[in-house]
């Protein structure tokens, strides 16, 4: 992403922090729902709170990704301006591929329990 | 005419929860569409914004109530993650897998809604922040307003999703 001078106006960096960030934890909650299924330790693991079972760590996990990934694109993109096409494309593939992750008929197909 | 406890926190999860949504949302997304440049500095735009942020950051809370009670209060009744019940009233979870015909309402129904529920805050937040960040400038940032509907419409999509399950998923094995 290429970064340029603050111009008039707050920048947008930190908006793009925020897009992205939203994007990485939908993508993290989708990915840990593939393993979750794919694998029964990964599952046994995420029992983190035993009346929700594994979903309880599945969703930690998303959460800690989103509001730490947050923190640190805030930091690195705050005060400047970045293409902003560019991190709502990625944060919109990002948010598709948590959709994906977490729809039964294609997490399914890695179940391995 | 009693409601028992499991059925108040499943009305306040799915109902109460879900139509306070379902205003903000259609406030935030009409508030953000209806955004004009031409606006500028003008008196009104200090109005539309504060009735932008309050609709926004009422969906973002709202949806963290929403699939907080339901994750940590409603599903354990769902009783998805118990063992087996041997007792003679099942769980909704054992009811719907006991039979194949209903066995979809958990398999596809319960395992999509449990997990993209948690999408619809996340994106809310996002945009929450975002119209917070910029306040009356938003109205001249014509590709972020673009990009935060987008957002918000699939937050809203996402909560539908799980709330439209939800509904039904306590009509044909009710908790309580």
């Amino acid at each position: 992403m290429v970064t340029r001078p603050v111009s008039s106006g707050l920048p947008n960096g930190p908006v793009a922090a925020a897009l992205i960030a939203g994007g990485v934890g939908s993508t993290t909650i989708g990915i840990v729902t593939l393993l979750t299924e794919a694998n029964a330790s990964v599952a046994n693991a995420l029992v983190w709170y035993a009346p929700v079972g594994s979903l309880s760590g599945q969703i930690g996990i998303g959460l800690i990704a989103y509001f730490a990934s947050w923190i640190v694109l805030h930091l690195i993109l705050r005060g400047k301006n970045v293409n902003f096409a560019r991190a709502t494309t990625m944060a919109l593939l990002l948010l598709v591929i948590g959709l994906l992750g977490t729809f039964p008929p294609f997490f399914s197909l890695f179940a391995g329990k | 005419m009693t409601v028992s406890l499991r059925e108040g926190w499943t009305v306040l999860h799915g109902t109460l929860f879900g139509a306070a949504l379902l205003l903000a949302f259609a406030g935030g997304l009409a508030g953000l569409y209806g955004l004009r440049p031409e606006w500028g500095a003008a008196p009104k735009i200090e109005k539309h914004i504060l009735g932008l942020k309050i609709m926004v950051w009422g969906a973002a809370l709202i949806a963290w109530g929403t699939v907080m009670t339901g994750t940590f209060i409603v599903y354990p009744w769902y009783g998805a993650a118990a063992p087996m019940s041997a007792e003679a009233t099942l769980s909704p979870y054992d009811r719907l897998l006991a039979n194949p015909v209903t066995a979809d309402w958990n398999n596809f129904g319960m395992a999509w809604k449990q997990h993209v529920g948690w999408l619809a805050p996340i994106a809310a937040t996002v945009v929450a922040f975002a119209v917070t960040y910029y306040g009356p400038q938003l109205a001249k940032r014509t590709d972020e307003r673009r990009a935060l509907m987008v957002f918000f419409v699939i937050a809203f999509a996402a909560a539908a999703t799980a709330g439209v399950f939800g509904a039904l998923l306590n009509k044909v094995a009710p908790i309580g």
